[in-house]
């Protein structure tokens, strides 16, 4: 029992900072737009973070650097994709490189002068830690939901709202309807490009958002890479939901917990019978076989499995 | 008045040399920010790195050699690119080229030892042609988003690989790493650093060339990538072609990972996955999936990893600034690509 409210435990604190950038992302690609660029902006929004809060101490100020900061890497991204109708899978992995060159770059610069200007090896004088709220921590199992960073409160909120906005209000009608048809969106008057530049730029806030989960709270500091593949591992989850808001939590509870039982099993000494690094491998794994059995689903019946209609390609209205 | 995009009823010649020039020069001006920004100065840094990637004998030879699995992975997913098709998988399939290579030199030593080198290569083709074909037998089945498996599949790959380094196949000795191949098994030097990869990597140019642009087969990728519509009234099949240029593009792709393991690492380790097959998809792009335009642009690249690396020693700057510059080089010229396709007009009020 001790082991599954652990387990859970390290499963949710690992999964905020992927649940973020995740919901982030479906919005970026429901309205057509297919970033690769995540993992960059994940690691910049970590880097911008860490950097802000270790230089003022505010936390909060941190957070909206960081998510500023996604935001203008997806700006970047929507320039390219939307007004200068470049291709999408090569403009993301562009910002993924640049993005992540960047942040190692000014982790090695931004740090203080007796540290050689190196951030890494700094501490935080601050971080957002663990918040137990008195009598519901302490139900087994469960209570592993109500001792957790504010930053993971936060997504209780979140999660529902981003399914309520993309169901149930005008606005989410007008994200689908410029990912699945934009010509039959931009008939009806909603402006196709300025829909698309909106939610890429909040997907890469999130992103921003997401990173910096992990720097502030996850593991509070700053390392190369740190990361490490958090943002492909994103676009794979995107699928993994369905591109449905409600459904990324699952996917990242149970990504999450495929990486955690790596480290829990370890902690409590339990040798493991498959090798850490197909643990590692499975979420990618499992997503390309969800993929092929959505695309089988949807050649036998018209399913509701599918990606946007219109990700990955650009529009134009005057295209003929 | 407005200014609009206008379609261009051909792609501009001109422009197809005048964006890629204007582009490197913004991405060296906005590099140049970056630098100056962060307290170093500009000239000096980017005197270090051409010194660096291209200042003697040792640094030239050293870029050539960081040059060639870059052409190969470009060239790899070239032919993919011409059908539309977006293998991202490349950094996987190089993977596997690399796991093919090692698998031989360490257990099929039933066959004599001049010839384990020649099979191991072939054999890290072929792996690289079977984990590329399937995403494109899941494409060609049941039009499965190739763009998702191929990225997928590099992970997975990638994690096979530490599996088979770290534990399966690790070398008794030391922490990580399988054992080093025979000596004599090595991919032989020609040019101080440069090695037999030279004559692979451009003999290749030189087929892909002729496969590409001078036989039927290329033509019909072409006209797939173009036109698929009217390639199907032509009677042209898409789905044969398209597991048959992911197999050819896996292909290439696997022999850049046997070759350069067999070149440089002479084992299956870590950094085996060093991101040579996703800087060969900007490579493909940037060379409009032009083989002999590949070779410069994978230098030039190159250039600015070695050149990077120089940076650190002389300057002390983080060689991460070689990836700032790979993803600077690439902005202004995606957003440039579009003047080649389209021009921009001013239109006035009274002419709507």
């Amino acid at each position: 029992m001790d082991f599954i409210t652990k387990l859970l435990a390290a499963t949710i604190a690992m999964g905020t900072s992927l649940t973020y950038a995740t919901l982030g992302e479906i919005y970026t690609e429901k309205s057509g737009v297919l970033n690769l660029g995540m993992e960059g902006t994940m690691l910049m929004g970590a880097l911008t973070a860490f950097a802000t809060g270790f230089l003022t101490g505010n936390l909060w100020f941190a957070l909206a650097v960081a998510m500023l900061t996604g935001g203008l890497l997806s700006l970047i991204h929507a320039f390219l994709t939307i007004t200068m109708r470049a291709n999408q899978v090569v403009c993301g992995l562009a910002i993924t490189m640049f993005g992540t060159g960047l942040a190692n770059f000014l982790g090695k610069r931004l740090g203080p002068a007796s540290n050689n200007f190196n951030l890494v090896g700094m501490n935080l004088p601050d971080t957002f830690g663990n918040i137990a709220i008195p009598g519901l921590h302490s139900i087994p199992i469960i209570g592993a939901f109500f001792d957790v960073s504010v930053l993971t409160y936060a997504l209780y909120l979140v999660i529902p709202f981003a399914w309520f906005f993309m169901y149930k209000t005008k606005y989410g009608l007008a994200i689908r309807a410029v990912g699945e048809a934009p010509r039959t969106a931009a008939a009806m008057g909603i402006q196709v490009s300025q829909v698309r530049y909106l939610y890429t730029i909040i997907g890469g806030m999130f992103a921003g958002l997401g990173g910096a989960c992990l720097s502030l709270s996850f593991t509070p500091s700053w390392n190369d890479g740190m990361t490490g593949g958090k943002g492909w591992i994103v676009i794979a989850l995107v699928i993994f939901s369905g591109w449905n808001p409600g459904k990324a939590v699952l996917g990242t509870l149970v990504f999450g917990g495929i990486t955690s039982l790596q480290f829990s099993l370890q902690a409590a000494g339990i040798k493991m019978v498959i090798p850490t690094q197909f643990l590692a491998f499975a979420p990618y794994l499992i997503t390309l076989v969800t993929l092929t059995i959505m695309n089988i689903a949807n050649q036998t019946r018209k399913g509701a499995f599918a990606s946007p209609s219109a990700l990955g390609s650009s529009f134009a209205i005057d295209d003929k | 008045m407005r200014l609009v995009l206008e379609k261009r009823d051909n792609k501009s010649q001109s422009m197809a040399i005048i964006v890629p020039v204007a582009s490197f020069i913004i991405s060296l001006v906005l590099g140049a920010i970056v630098l100056a920004v962060s307290n170093a100065n500009p000239l000096a840094a980017y005197k270090a790195m051409v010194t660096g990637a291209f200042g003697n004998m040792r640094r030239l030879q050293y870029t050539l050699v960081e040059a060639m699995p870059l052409l190969m992975c470009g060239l790899g997913v070239g032919i993919a690119f011409r059908l539309k098709f977006w293998n991202i998988g490349a950094e996987g399939q190089y993977v596997w080229g690399a796991i093919g290579i090692t698998w031989v030199m360490q257990f099929w030593t039933f066959i004599p030892t001049p010839m384990l080198l020649p099979i191991g290569l072939v054999v890290g083709m072929l792996l690289g042609a079977i984990w590329a074909g399937i995403p494109g037998f899941l494409k060609a089945q049941w039009s499965v988003d190739e763009t998702l498996t191929t990225l997928m599949l590099n992970y997975v790959a990638i994690g096979l690989a530490e599996y088979l380094y770290i534990s399966k196949w690790k070398a008794p000795l030391g922490n990580m790493g399988t054992p080093e191949f025979l000596p004599q098994t090595w991919l032989p030097q020609i040019w101080g650093k440069v090695h037999w990869g030279v004559y692979i990597a451009l003999s290749l140019v030189v087929l892909l060339w002729f496969l590409l642009y001078k036989t039927r087969w290329g033509f019909e990728l072409n006209m797939i990538g173009k036109n698929p519509r009217a390639a199907r009234c032509q009677g042209v099949s898409i789905k044969r072609n398209i597991i048959l240029a992911m197999l050819l593009s896996g292909a290439i792709c696997g022999l850049s990972g046997s070759m350069n393991t067999a070149a440089i690492a002479h084992r299956l380790t870590k950094g085996v996955n060093a991101n040579y097959g996703f800087t060969g998809i900007i490579i493909a792009w940037m060379a409009n999936l032009n083989p002999f335009a590949s070779i410069l642009v994978a230098i030039v690249m190159a250039a600015l990893t070695t050149g990077a690396d120089a940076l650190q020693i002389t300057l002390k700057l983080p060689e991460a600034m070689g990836e700032v510059l790979q993803g600077l080089v690439l902005i202004p010229l995606l957003a440039g690509s579009i003047f080649t396709e389209y021009r921009l007009r001013a239109i006035h009020k009274e002419a709507i």
